[in-house]
């Protein structure tokens, strides 16, 4: 569970993320640099997770993005951790369209503090999801005029928020110092005022969530 | 028929004030240019041009002849000086009166179509009097011969179409110029204000932290993460730049996906209508970019609508672009500084805006670019006329007889003095007539493949040129 493949152009930055990955146990099995070299180490090797920038070479346009899709398509469900300089509504329902898991789109900024940004590609190698807090707000705010968010209390909003980003209970109880309890008791009433099934299963949950905000 | 009549009959009793005004006319350009009384010559040109427009409004109600108004923009106001005096070449004046007026003196002695109007005003009735027979017995044939001879000296010639042409980009470009210096300024305040100053800030607290990080390494920690926090924050700073200045999602994915994220990132339900199909020149996909946002943001500001939709195509090398929401309305682009500075910005590329919001609403704002999309996406240029391609096949298909058999050919039989004949026709000439027809046969079939390589080669430039071409008798 900890091959890793990046791909981002700037050598300093691919350096660093080297660097930073081997530091903390996983095993960097390719760093490359062009969008055709990203997909075929996707498709040949496999890893375990990827982390893969937007803009690579040779348009500097989405190229990153659309091989992410596009070794997606092939072999579904393969985890891979999108990272961007700005985050789009658009890019993020696009990754989150196939609903398979093991997905993340973060800024790149968040590589600035390495522990949170190491949990997150260990939550998509897990098959998990490490979605931006940018975007989510982002989805929430143009989900806001439908009713059953509408409905939710400030704290029930907090939760989702960070139960949309991709945490298991346990984190989201450190986060909002809550106990884990009381976060089960309103992530149970938070599937109950929007409809959706409830679930054990922490990343199951997270997709129906994210299934359920980008459905408008 | 009897409506033919009726305009027959009305051209023809124009004779009689244009003969009047005519003879009027002249007696004022002789005093004027003869003598000196000049100031008769602005008034006496400008009751000309009424005239002739009035036969231009004709021309076009009546027939099916198109005639365009030929007259160069009026010169601007006079601007003073610093020191409050207005220029007039060497001299200067108190008040703007007299350089007004030279300026509208050479403005109407300079344009071409002052004086063809006055050519076309003595001529007329004369023309009117010889078409009078043929305006009476075929008044739909005569009226559209009356309206080409009247096109042939009130439309505009090519040089000062070229010349409204010339002064129309000069205006547009300063405005393009002046909205880009603008964005200029606003982004260095950006920069300026914001990720500069955070960046200092940034480099202070590293000073202060290589200062504690052996006395007090605890603070010093503290410090750093206060660095880190602010360096964040600069790059969230920066993105708002960026956003300003290009949208990444518009230089990743072209106008229909950053207008698709747009309608995302809008608080408004918005719908989007894009059929586009290739991306336009990247200032053009800027352009309508920057000005949907504005119509959106707007009609969620100050619109209160709940519901837009957007609507992007094309038509042949148009691009439309059509936003409507469901607000309250009242958008006017006289009162509110958005619509003016979309109006600005697309005023380089010769767009327009319409903007049709009652109060009470909807409101819906239409934005025209012409020519900005290639032409070959809509293919209608490279298509020559039927008869073009024709000749160009058959010149294709014969120029080689002329050239080789008639005439290299025929020239080495003569050279080399074989007797053959064949069907070489200079051969079968007397002697003397021989060698010119060998030489005319060689020239025109060389002038035969020259014209079949020009005639699609000037077709595309031909058609660009069409509107510019001089056509007249003189320009």
């Amino acid at each position: 569970m900890n091959r890793v493949l990046i791909a981002e152009d700037l050598y300093l930055l691919r350096d660093g993320l080297v660097h930073l990955l081997q530091a903390h146990g996983f095993t960097v099995v390719a760093a490359v640099e062009s969008g055709p070299e990203l997909l075929k180490g996707l498709l040949e090797l496999r890893p375990d997770v990827s982390i893969v920038d937007v803009r690579l070479p040779p348009t500097h346009t989405d190229e990153g993005l659309q091989a992410s899709l596009a070794a997606r398509k092939q072999i579904p469900g393969l985890p891979v951790l999108v990272l961007s300089q700005h985050v789009e509504q658009l890019y993020a329902r696009e990754l989150l369209a196939d609903g398979s898991g093991g997905i993340g789109y973060l800024l790149k900024d968040r590589v600035f503090n390495a522990e949170q940004f190491v949990d997150a590609v260990r939550r998509v190698a897990e098959g998990g999801t490490a979605m931006d807090p940018e975007v989510i707000a982002k989805l929430i705010a143009s989900n806001a005029r439908n009713e059953p968010l509408a409905a939710l209390t400030p704290r029930e909003r907090e939760v989702l928020e960070a139960m949309a980003e991709g945490r298991s209970n346990a984190a989201i109880s450190q986060r909002l110092y809550l106990s884990e309890s009381a976060v089960a008791k309103h992530t149970a009433s938070i599937f109950a005022k929007l409809g959706l099934a409830p679930s054990d299963d922490d990343n199951r949950r997270v997709l129906a969530v994210l299934a359920y905000l980008n459905s408008r | 028929m009897l409506r033919r009549y009726g305009r027959v009959l009305a051209l023809l009793a124009l004779i009689v004030v244009q003969a009047a005004m005519a003879g009027v006319m002249s007696v004022m350009l002789l005093l004027s240019f003869a003598l000196g009384m000049v100031f008769l010559f602005p008034p006496q040109a400008m009751l000309v041009r009424e005239l002739a427009e009035l036969n231009r409004r004709l021309v076009r109600d009546w027939t099916d002849v198109t005639i365009e108004s030929p007259y160069l923009p009026a010169p601007p106001p006079p601007v003073p000086q610093a020191d409050g005096m207005y220029r007039s070449d060497r001299t200067l004046y108190k008040t703007p009166r007299v350089p007004a007026w030279n300026n509208r003196w050479k403005w109407l002695v300079s344009d071409p179509a002052t004086w063809r109007d006055e050519v076309w005003l003595l001529l007329d009735p004369l023309v009117k009097v010889v078409l009078a027979p043929l305006l009476l017995l075929l008044p739909g044939r005569g009226l559209r011969v009356y309206g080409l001879w009247s096109k042939k000296l009130l439309d505009p010639t090519a040089a000062s179409r070229l010349a409204g042409q010339v002064s129309h980009l000069q205006r547009t470009r300063n405005l393009a110029a002046d909205s880009q210096a603008a964005e200029m300024r606003r982004i260095e305040r950006d920069l300026h204000d914001g990720t500069q100053a955070r960046l200092v800030a940034i480099g202070m607290t590293l000073g202060a932290v290589e200062q504690l990080v052996e006395t007090d390494p605890k603070a010093a920690k503290a410090l750093l993460a206060k660095a880190r926090d602010a360096s964040s924050e600069t790059l969230t700073e920066l993105r708002r730049v960026i956003r300003g200045i290009h949208p990444p999602v518009l230089a990743e994915r072209g106008l229909a996906d950053a207008v698709r994220a747009l309608a995302m990132d809008s608080p408004l339900d918005v719908t989007v209508e894009v059929s586009l199909p290739h991306r336009p020149e990247a200032p053009v996909e800027a352009a309508v970019y920057f000005a949907v946002s504005e119509l959106l943001s707007n009609a969620a500001r100050h619109g209160d609508a709940r519901t837009a939709t957007v609507d992007i195509s094309t038509n042949a090398a148009t691009l439309r672009v059509t936003v409507t929401d469901d607000g309250m309305g009242g958008a006017d682009p006289a009162k509110g500084s958005g619509l003016a500075g979309i109006e600005r910005r697309l005023a380089a590329f010769d767009g327009v805006l319409a903007v049709h919001s009652p109060p009470g609403g909807p409101t819906t704002v239409s934005m025209e670019l012409p020519n900005v999309l290639p032409t070959y996406w809509t293919g209608a240029s490279t298509k020559m006329p039927r008869w073009k391609t024709a000749t160009v096949v058959i010149l294709w298909a014969t120029a080689w007889c002329p050239t080789f058999p008639q005439g290299i050919v025929a020239g080495i039989f003569k050279v080399f003095g074989i007797e053959e004949k064949t069907w070489f026709l200079a051969l079968h000439l007397p002697e003397p007539w021989q060698w010119p027809t060998i030489t005319g046969m060689i020239l025109l079939g060389v002038l035969m493949h020259v014209m079949a390589i020009r005639i699609p080669a000037t077709h595309d430039r031909e058609k660009f040129m069409a509107d510019a071409t001089p056509t007249k008798p003189w320009c």
